[in-house]
Parts: C-alpha cells; sequence; structure tokens
C-alpha cells in the first residue's frame, strides 16, 4: 500500500523508514515561525535556561498582528522582539514594513515544497499550498523546538478533498472553501491532513490554494495540503534558489476518506455570526445592513484579491454607511497594488487604506467594532467578539461578495446586476 | 492520580476567543491576571465563581481556533483542575497539555453528565464517576503523559536537557 504526503514526510523529519497514523514521532522542523508572540515565546524559552537558540537560521520572525504598536504596551513588546532577534543572530526577522506572516514566509522564499513548517499560529496551514507540511503549534512549543530542534507530532490520517466542475462566474477559492467547511463542520476535519486535489485545484491561482490551505484549521484540520505542478514551480523560481523535493502522497495511498465536490452550481456563500461553518449561500442574507467590510488578511490579501474589489469599485462610490477598510498582506502588495493603480481606484471609491498587517481580524487595532454593528469580512474566523467587541456581528466572505457589499451598504449577491 | 470538582457544562464548539479575546493577546502577559478574563465572552460568571480544582464539561471541538496558549493558561490558572470533552481541537490540545492542564476525551461520560454536580476522575484507572454512573476513558499517550506529569512542557524540556548536560 502507498503512502501518504503526511506519513512521508512525517517519517523523513523524525528519520525513520516509515511511520503509520496515530502513531507520534518526534521530528524536527525545516523552519519555525512565530510573530509578535515572540516575546512571549522568548520569556518562556529563559525558563528553559538554555542561552542560544539552537538553530537560529530555521527562525522566521515576521511583526504582523499589531503593527505599528498600537500602544505602550504593545511598543515594548516589539522592543523586546527585536532585542531578542538581535542578541540571538536571527537574521530572518522582518519588521512593520514587511506584512502578514502567512504571506511574508513565502514571499521571502521560506516556503519550499517537501519541507516541515511549524508555526505558532494556527494559520501556518497557509503554505500547506505550495507542498510543506505546515501545522500550528502553541508558544511554548516553539520555545521548546528553538532549544532542542525537536517536537512530537501525531501522523495524522488523510482526507482527500477533490474539487471538480466548470467554477460559475464570480465563484472564488473563498466560496469553495466556505462551502466545505460548511458542509464538513467545525471539527469534520479534526487532526487530519486534508488534501485537496482536482480538475478545479489544478486550475486554481496559487494565492487561491494559499486561502483553502489558511481556511483549512477552520474545519479542525492539521494541516492542507495542495500537490505542487507546474504553477508552484514557477511561482518558487521567482523567490528562492532553494533546492527541493516535491514529496506527495501516492495514488495507492490508504486515505481515510475521499470526498469529491462538483462545484458547477456553486452560489457565492457567506459564514454568518458566530462560527465558521455556519455558511450559507449570500442569496439567503441579502438585505443584511452593514457597517464596516474588511478586504485583506493573510486569508485574501493578496494582489489578486485587490484587483477583484478594484474591478467592482471602480468609478463608484461605497455606501456612506459603510467603513471599508483594505490591508493588503504585504508591502510587496501594496507596492504592486499601487503601481498597477488599483489603491487609488479603491481610495477614489472610499476605502481607507490600511498597512499590511492583521489589523482588526484579532479584534487588537485598527478597526474596531461598536455593539450592534455588522462587519463583512475576507478574514478566516467570525467567533463572538472576535473583532473586540461580542455585541458586534461578523460575517465572511470573499473579496468580491465584500466590495459589492460595500456599494450598497448591505449583503450582496455579485451575480447580481450592478444597480 | 485524582480529581475530584464542581461541574461547569458548557456545549460543542468553545473557541479560544471566548476562552481568552484576542484584543488582551498582547496586553495582558501575568497568568493571574488572564484567570479573570477566562471564558469571558461564553460565560462571564466563571472566572469569578471558578474554585480550585472545578473541571469543565464540554462537547466536541473544544478550544478550536486561534493557537494562543493563553486560552489554556487562563484555565490553569483560574484553578481548572481537568477538561472533559467529547473533543479537543488539536493546538488547544497540545496547549493544555503543554501547560500541565490534564483532559480527557469520554463522548458518553459527557452526554451524562449534568452541570454543577460534582465528579470524580482516576486517571491511572481511567475512570470518571458521576452521577449516572462511572465511564471509562482511553489513557493518554505515553509521551504526552510524561510532560502532563512534569507540570508542563517547559519544566519538562528543563528536566531532559540537565539530564543530557548531566552525561
Amino acid at each position: 500500500m502507498g503512502k501518504t504526503f503526511a506519513e512521508k514526510i512525517l517519517a523523513l523529519k523524525s528519520g525513520r523508514e516509515s511511520v503509520i497514523t496515530g502513531e507520534i514521532v518526534t521530528v524536527s522542523p525545516d523552519v519555525v515561525m512565530s510573530h509578535d508572540n515572540t516575546a512571549a515565546i522568548a520569556k518562556k524559552f529563559k525558563q528553559i535556561g538554555v542561552e542560544k537558540v539552537k538553530y537560529p537560521e530555521k527562525i522566521v520572525i515576521p511583526l504582523d498582528h499589531c503593527v505599528p504598536a498600537a500602544t505602550e504596551k504593545y511598543a515594548v513588546n516589539h522592543k523586546e522582539i527585536r532585542e531578542f532577534v538581535q542578541q540571538q543572530k536571527i537574521e530572518n526577522f522582518y519588521d512593520i514594513n514587511t506584512g502578514v506572516c502567512h504571506q511574508v514566509l513565502p514571499e521571502k522564499g521560506h516556503i519550499i515544497p517537501g519541507t516541515l513548517v511549524l508555526g505558532a499560529d494556527s494559520h501556518t496551514t497557509t503554505y500547506g499550498a505550495f507542498g510543506a507540511f505546515s501545522a500550528g503549534i502553541g508558544r511554548s512549543e516553539v520555545a521548546s523546538i528553538w532549544a532542542t530542534d525537536e517536537i512530537w507530532l501525531r501522523v495524522p490520517e488523510t482526507i482527500k478533498i477533490n474539487i471538480d466542475g466548470d467554477i460559475p462566474p464570480e465563484i472564488y477559492p473563498k466560496d469553495i472553501i466556505l462551502h466545505i467547511i460548511g458542509d464538513l463542520g467545525a471539527d469534520g476535519a479534526l487532526y487530519k491532513a486534508v488534501e485537496f486535489s482536482g480538475k478545479v485545484i489544478r486550475e486554481m491561482s496559487i494565492g487561491g490554494r494559499m486561502t483553502l490551505c489558511n481556511m483549512a484549521v477552520e474545519m479542525g484540520a492539521k494541516i492542507g495540503y495542495v500537490e505542487p505542478d507546474e504553477k508552484t514551480i514557477q511561482w518558487l523560481a521567482a523567490r528562492t534558489n532553494k533546492k527541493y523535493e516535491i514529496i506527495k502522497s501516492d495514488t495507492d495511498a490508504n486515505f481515510e476518506k475521499i470526498i469529491n465536490y462538483d462545484i458547477s452550481k456553486l452560489e457565492p456563500q457567506i459564514a454568518c455570526p458566530h462560527t465558521v461553518d455556519n455558511v450559507k449561500p449570500v442569496s439567503k442574507v441579502v438585505g443584511t445592513k452593514i457597517n464596516q467590510a474588511l478586504i485583506g488578511t493573510c486569508t485574501n490579501g493578496r494582489l489578486e484579491d485587490l484587483k477583484i474589489a478594484s474591478k467592482i469599485l471602480r468609478s463608484k462610490k461605497i455606501s456612506n454607511r459603510v467603513r471599508l477598510l483594505v490591508f493588503p498582506a504585504s508591502m510587496e502588495v501594496f507596492a504592486q497594488a499601487m503601481e498597477l493603480g488599483i489603491l487609488q481606484e479603491l481610495v477614489k471609491s472610499g476605502a481607507v487604506i490600511m498597512n499590511p498587517g492583521c489589523g482588526p481580524c484579532l479584534g487588537a487595532h485598527e478597526g474596531a467594532l461598536a455593539p450592534g454593528e455588522v462587519c463583512l469580512s475576507t478574514a478566516n474566523r467570525n467567533f463572538k467578539g472576535r473583532m473586540g467587541c461580542k455585541e458586534a456581528e461578523v460575517y465572511l466572505a470573499s473579496p468580491a461578495t465584500v466590495a459589492i457589499s460595500s456599494l450598497y451598504g448591505e449583503i450582496t449577491d455579485v451575480r447580481g446586476d450592478l444597480k | 492520580m485524582s480529581i475530584k470538582g464542581k461541574v461547569w457544562k458548557y456545549g460543542d464548539d468553545v473557541n479560544t476567543d471566548v476562552i481568552f479575546p484576542g484584543k488582551y493577546t498582547y496586553t495582558i502577559t501575568d497568568p493571574k491576571e488572564m484567570a479573570t478574563h477566562a471564558l469571558e465572552d461564553l460565560d462571564p460568571k466563571f472566572a469569578k465563581k471558578v474554585e480550585k480544582e472545578d473541571i469543565i464539561v464540554a462537547g466536541r471541538n473544544f478550544g478550536c481556533g486561534s493557537s494562543r496558549e493563553q486560552a489554556a493558561t487562563c484555565l490553569k490558572y483560574a484553578g481548572v483542575g481537568v477538561i472533559v470533552a467529547k473533543s479537543f481541537a488539536r493546538i488547544f490540545f497540545r496547549n493544555a497539555i503543554n501547560q500541565g492542564l490534564p483532559l480527557v476525551q469520554c463522548k458518553e461520560a459527557v452526554e451524562n453528565i449534568s452541570s454543577g454536580e460534582t465528579i470524580t476522575i482516576d486517571f491511572e484507572k481511567g475512570k470518571l464517576s458521576c452521577k449516572k454512573g462511572v465511564f471509562n476513558f482511553p489513557p493518554l499517550p505515553e509521551s504526552v503523559l510524561g510532560i502532563l506529569k512534569d507540570g508542563g512542557l517547559i519544566p519538562h524540556v528543563k528536566k531532559i536537557l540537565k539530564i543530557e548536560k548531566g552525561e
């Protein structure tokens, strides 16, 4: 019987001939990531009693969750991180002018196929789009890896999700993944490796694959994975000279489940308050008034997302009831959007262009909500209080849905005629 | 090792945003202060009324969402002795173990426990006793138990490194 990607890579990274699902193995990661939580991790690291991190070259640290620092407390947090990376000679440090970790790591060439990436952030699953085994872990674990270069992982079973069909107009990767999460539920892939495959995936952009793998954690997945192909190779060629080996599941691998979706008739989808799996077709909630709209985050803050938004908003004005905040996921995306005139179009429509970072996604800063307000966002979570106010409501959708809804001040089906 | 405590019962998908809101994630760093915000957005009574060795009993996918370790830390420092759930989200599972907070996965037991009752858990025997009966639960994997027994990952790693140095 063949092996899955997860079985192969965890065998490789634990120095074993082969491993079986359910087994606990000790692995050494190729890359370990943290962000604004690095200072807290450094405090735990100090408690271990080791002077220096074992392999500073494996560590990548972008600042993104609260940038620039919102208050003195946040500024002190950042200052401690800068001092730590200097002291430890960690070169892969990206300050506030770079962007969101899950966009920055691939952009800066830190992610290649066939590697093990662990990060102190649940959306570390994003890098599975490049054929890496990439999972979120806790702060104490990152400190432990800094000291020992080792951590335990359970070998996950794999769920293969084939996505086929012809993509209808105005249907985007975000709609596809929301549909899948709504179908399987918040724990539908609990502890599993989720492999996305099929015609739709082959035709999907790298950015779209990142959206899928990013959101995989919202159905409980340990990792998301897309088998690297020509698109991946070309994307990476512009970013890194590192040699890599593409590791993929054997065709006769033992998948726990194979689920097939034909999305030829898919409608735009929306996650309604207060869970990510509370997914409905947009058509069921049209007319819901919104106060704030967010286009950005690690899920949908890429150039292709901003392009879609600007196409919809070009030469039009958003509703004066709506605050539209746009967060390009990185400075590189920001610069490209600027060059292409996208940011100008968005500004003219009434959007507020923000600096690359996580912004209000986790309720820290840059767009808090008031009780009773409704935010429509391209982010990945809408739990109660997620954006800082537990009496506010958050809906999640594609950049297209968010853009069109900003025009009318209410949740709108992007397929409808523009009024 | 056994624990006896009063139950706080919750449903499915209790996520880390309601356990420890993201707006505090970089501003509250003291574990005792974290404890005062535990479960704030789900049950405002909890942090004020929870007592040492109280037990949280919950449905599926406990601790889903953000990887923030504070979700485990705040519950530990609030005095929670153990969490019993039908299933745990994986990063929360890791964080709880790493904070020395024991976990029990037992669907049947959860379905038969009521909020406010006192239950007993025997970890060695893998038995949970409540009003409606005694339920067996599978032991945690050895390596994971090792971390728990040492009081969490940091003391566990410290111990291992000290042993290695001594050789």
